[in-house]
C-alpha cells in the first residue's frame, strides 16, 4: 500500500508505541498536522518550541519512554536547540522531527530555512536529513533505536516538505542493522572479578552513583548491592532518587553543594565505585585532589565517559543494571569474603558518622521565610512522593538538598547543561506521562520567566502542575557568587520591583495564583495550592540573601567547603 | 606524540563534517585528514594524523567510535605501518636552474607533470622524511607553490 511521507510518519509513530507528540505547527509541517488531525493522534500544543523539547524530556525522564516532538522548519527548528543540548547532556531519549524546505530549495536561503542538521550535529546523539521518502520508515526506526539504546540521547530527523508529500510503498522495518553502532550491555566478567577483588580489600570504600543508575532502571539492583556489601553511597544531582536518601548508608549528594559527609568520605576513601556517573567538574572539584588515595572502579555504558576526567583503575563498560546483577552473582558466590567487609570497614563507617554529626544540612528559620523551609514543607505535604522538576540555580540546589528523594524518576532537573526555563515545561511533560501524580516545579523568580508561556499549555490541557516560586527577588545563585567572589557587587542580578505580579500573571493565564509572605501561611497555602484541580502557581516571598551551603568554590578541592 | 588513525566510515553526506566537528568541538587537533571511497562504495576510509598523550588518544579513539557513522577506528601508530603522501611542487624555472631542479627531482624519483616557460611542476610521493628533504633541497631554487594530499596509511603485513 502506498502512503505519503506524512502518513508514514504517523503510522511509524504508532508502531513505536508513541502515545503523544509535543509540538508546534508551521508551514513546512502542515501536511503532518493535517494527518494528526485526521488520525486523532494525541498532540500537546506548546507555546514555544523550546517548551516542546523540555516537555518531551520531562515525559521521557519521568516515564522511561522516548519523548517525541514535532516542529516546523527554520525558527521552529532552531528553537529546539537548547532543549536538545539539555537532553544530550543528561542522556534523555528524544526523537525530534523538524520540518524543512523542499530538497530542491535546500541551500538557497529559502523562507524559514535553517541547516538544522548542521546546527545540531554536536548536541544530538545522531541526526538525519531524509532525502527520499523511501528511506523514511527505516530512518524513523533507526532514530528511535538510537535514542533509546546504549547511552540514550536525542535524535533529530529533518523532513523536507517534498518528502512529507511524496508517496511510497510502506512497510515498517522489523529488523535494524546499523554497522557502526553496537552498544555494550554486558560487563566483562574478568573486569567484574577484578573489581570485586578491590572491593574485598578496601578499608574505606564509597559508592558514587549518577543518573545512569536511574536511566537503566538499576535502583533495585543498586539497593541489593549496597545493602549486601554495607558500603556507603553518595549520589550526584542526576543520581538523586537512585537510593533512599534517609537510609543509614546514604551520604546524600556530593559535589559543589554536596553534604559535608559525602565530600569528606569521597576525599578520604581508598576505593571509589562509580556507577553511571561521569566525574563532572561540579562533582570532582579540583581534579588533582579528587579522591587522591583511592583506586577507582567505573561502571558506565559509554566508553567515552571512562578515563575522560579522572584516570580509572578498573573500567567496566556495560549497562548499570546488568553489571550490578553480575556483581551480585559473584558477591553471593564469594560469601566468606563478603562477610569480612563489615569488620574491615567498621572504623570507616564510624568516621563517616562523625562527619555526618558535625555539619548536617541545616538552616536557621528566622522571621522571613527561608527557602529551605518551603522545600521541606513540600516534602512533608507530598510525603516525598511527588515528581519534582526544578529550574536552575539556588531553587535547584535547595530542591536537591531538602526534598528527600527516595524513588528513581521523581527528580527532573537540567544537571549537565544547567538550563533555566527547563522546569515548567518538564513538569508539564511529566504530568502528561503521570496523570495521577503530583508534579511540582520548584522555581526561582528568574528562571520561571524563561518559559512562563507554557503556563498556557498547562491551562489548555488542564494539567494540574504546581509551580512554587522561591522568590528572593534576585538571580540568587549568581548573586551568591557575586557576594562571595565579587565583593557584593550585584551586577544585574537584582529583580526587585521589576518582577511581574506572579499571582496576577497566573490568573491572567487562567491558572490559580497564590502568594505566601508569612511563615504561618506556608503550610496552609501550600496545602490549598496542592489541592487545586488544575495548574497553580505559588509565589513565596523568601529571604533575599540566603545562600546554598555547603559550597565548594569552583576549581577548589572537595574538602575546601564553605559551610555557612 | 603523533598518531596516524585509520577510520572506516559510512560513505554518506555529512560524515566528514561529523568527524571534523568532533575534533574542533573537543579541542583535538588535526594535522592532516585524507578521505576517499573504498572498494565497497558504501564505505570511505579516512586517514587522520593527530597529536596527543595517551589519555587524549584514548578519548579521540573512543569519541570517534561513538559516532554512529564510524565503523572502525585503528591507531596505526601502535603497530608497523606504511604511510605515503603525494605532493605537487611548482618551481620557478629559469635557464640556469632548470637542470638542477630535474636532477633533484630524479634523486627523489619525482616526475615532471607540467612545464611552461617560467615553471616546472613536479609530482612526488613518499613518507614525511623524504618529502621534507626534497622540499628542503628545492627551496633555494625557488618554489612557487606546493599542494599536498595529506597522508594515507596502511598496516604492514597480512593484518
Amino acid at each position: 500500500m502506498k502512503l505519503t511521507g506524512a502518513e508514514i510518519l504517523i503510522e511509524s509513530l504508532k508502531k513505536e508505541g508513541v502515545e503523544v507528540i509535543f509540538g508546534y505547527p508551521g508551514g513546512a509541517v502542515l501536511n503532518i498536522y493535517d494527518e494528526i488531525y485526521k488520525s486523532d493522534f494525541r498532540h500537546i500544543l506548546v507555546r514555544h518550541e523550546q517548551g516542546a523539547v523540555h516537555a518531551a524530556d520531562g515525559y521521557a525522564r519521568s516515564s522511561g519512554k522516548v519523548g517525541v516532538c514535532l516542529v516546523t522548519s527554520g525558527p521552529g527548528a532552531t528553537n529546539t536547540v537548547t532543549g536538545l543540548a539539555t537532553a544530550y547532556m543528561d542522556s534523555v531519549p528524544l526523537v525530534v522531527f523538524t520540518g524543512q524546505v523542499p530538497t530542491l530549495l535546500i541551500g538557497n536561503d529559502a523562507f524559514q530555512e535553517a541547516d538544522i542538521v548542521g546546527i545540531t550535529r554536536s548536541c544530538t546523539k545522531h541526526n538525519y536529513l531524509v532525502k527520499d521518502v523511501k528511506d523514511l520508515a527505516r530512518i524513523i526506526k533507526e532514530a528511535f533505536y538510537i535514542a533509546a539504546s546504549g547511552r540514550p540521547g536525542p535524535v533529530l530527523v529533518d523532513l523536507p516538505k517534498n518528502v512529507i508529500l511524496d508517496s511510497t510503498e510502506y512497510a515498517y522495518p522489523e529488523e535494524i542493522d546499523i554497522r557502526g553502532y553496537h552498544p555494550t550491555y554486558t560487563g566483562h566478567i574478568y573486569q567484574i572479578k577484578r573489581a570485586l577483588d578491590l572491593i574485598y580489600k578496601a578499608k574505606r570504600p564509597v559508592t558514587y552513583v549518577g543518573g545512569g543508575v536511574i536511566i537503566s532502571d538499576a535502583a533495585e539492583a543498586l539497593y541489593q548491592f549496597i545493602t549486601t556489601l554495607g558500603i556507603p553511597v553518595t549520589m550526584t544531582l542526576m543520581g538523586l532518587g537512585a537510593f533512599p536518601i534517609r537510609h543509614p548508608l546514604s551520604l546524600g549528594m556530593l559535589g559543589m553543594h554536596g553534604t559535608f559527609q559525602a565530600n569528606m568520605a569521597i576525599s578520604e576513601s581508598d576505593l571509589v565505585i562509580a556507577i553511571g556517573a561521569r566525574f563532572d567538574d561540579r562533582v570532582t572539584g579540583k581534579v588533582d585532589e579528587f579522591a587522591p588515595n583511592a583506586k577507582i572502579i567505573h561502571i558506565d555504558i559509554d566508553p567515552t565517559s571512562i578515563s575522560k576526567n579522572i584516570k580509572v583503575d578498573i573500567p567496566i563498560v556495560g549497562d548499570c543494571k546488568k553489571v550490578l546483577q553480575s556483581l551480585l552473582k559473584e558477591i553471593v558466590a564469594r560469601e566468606e569474603e563478603t562477610e569480612k567487609i563489615e569488620g574491615r570497614i567498621k572504623p570507616w563507617l564510624e568516621q563517616i558518622e562523625k562527619w555526618r554529626g558535625k555539619h548536617a544540612l541545616a538552616y536557621e528559620q528566622e522571621d522571613v521565610i527561608k527557602p529551605q523551609y518551603v522545600v521541606e514543607k513540600l516534602g512533608e505535604l507530598t510525603k516525598g512522593e511527588a515528581i519534582i522538576a526544578t529550574e536552575v540555580g539556588q531553587n535547584q540546589m535547595w530542591a536537591a538538598q531538602f526534598y528527600e528523594f527516595n524513588k528513581p524518576r521523581t527528580f527532573l532537573t537540567s544537571g549537565g547543561l544547567g538550563t533555566m526555563g527547563y522546569g515548567l515545561p518538564a513538569a508539564i511533560g511529566a504530568q502528561v506521562a503521570n496523570p495521577d501524580k503530583t508534579v511540582i516545579d520548584i522555581a526561582g523568580d528568574g528562571s520561571i520567566q524563561m518559559n512562563i508561556q507554557e503556563l498556557a499549555t498547562a491551562v489548555q490541557y488542564n494539567l494540574p502542575v504546581k509551580v512554587v516560586i522561591l522568590n528572593n527577588a534576585y538571580l540568587g545563585m549568581v548573586r551568591q557568587w557575586q557576594e562571595l567572589f565579587f565583593d557584593r557587587r550585584y551586577s544585574y542580578t537584582c529583580m526587585e520591583k521589576i518582577a511581574p505580579d506572579f499571582v496576577k500573571l497566573a490568573e491572567a493565564y487562567g491558572a490559580a495564583g497564590f502568594r505566601i509572605e508569612k511563615i504561618k501561611d506556608v503550610e496552609p497555602i501550600l496545602k490549598e495550592a496542592l489541592a487545586v484541580k488544575g495548574p497553580a502557581m505559588v509565589d513565596v516571598i523568601v529571604e533575599k540573601f540566603e545562600g546554598v551551603y555547603p559550597m565548594v568554590p569552583a576549581g577548589a578541592s572537595l574538602k575546601q567547603m564553605l559551610l555557612v | 606524540m603523533k598518531h596516524t588513525l585509520s577510520v572506516l566510515v559510512e560513505n554518506e553526506f555529512g560524515v566528514l563534517s561529523r568527524v571534523a566537528g568532533l575534533f574542533s568541538a573537543r579541542g583535538f587537533n588535526i594535522e592532516s585528514l585524507c578521505v576517499a571511497e573504498t572498494l565497497d562504495p558504501t564505505l570511505s576510509l579516512m586517514t587522520i594524523v593527530t597529536r596527543g598523550d595517551e589519555m587524549i588518544m584514548e578519548q579521540i579513539t573512543k569519541q570517534l567510535n561513538k559516532l554512529i557513522n564510524v565503523i572502525k577506528v585503528t591507531d596505526l601508530s601502535a603497530r608497523k605501518f606504511v604511510d605515503r603522501e603525494l605532493i605537487l611542487i611548482k618551481m620557478k624555472a629559469t635557464k640556469t636552474n632548470r637542470a638542477e631542479i630535474l636532477r633533484i627531482s630524479d634523486i627523489f624519483r619525482g616526475k615532471v607533470v607540467d612545464v611552461s616557460h617560467k615553471t616546472l611542476t613536479i609530482e612526488a610521493t613518499g613518507d614525511e622524511g623524504k618529502l621534507a628533504a626534497m622540499i628542503e633541497l628545492l627551496k633555494p631554487l625557488g618554489i612557487k607553490e606546493i599542494a599536498r594530499t595529506g597522508k594515507i596509511a596502511m598496516l604492514r603485513g597480512a593484518q
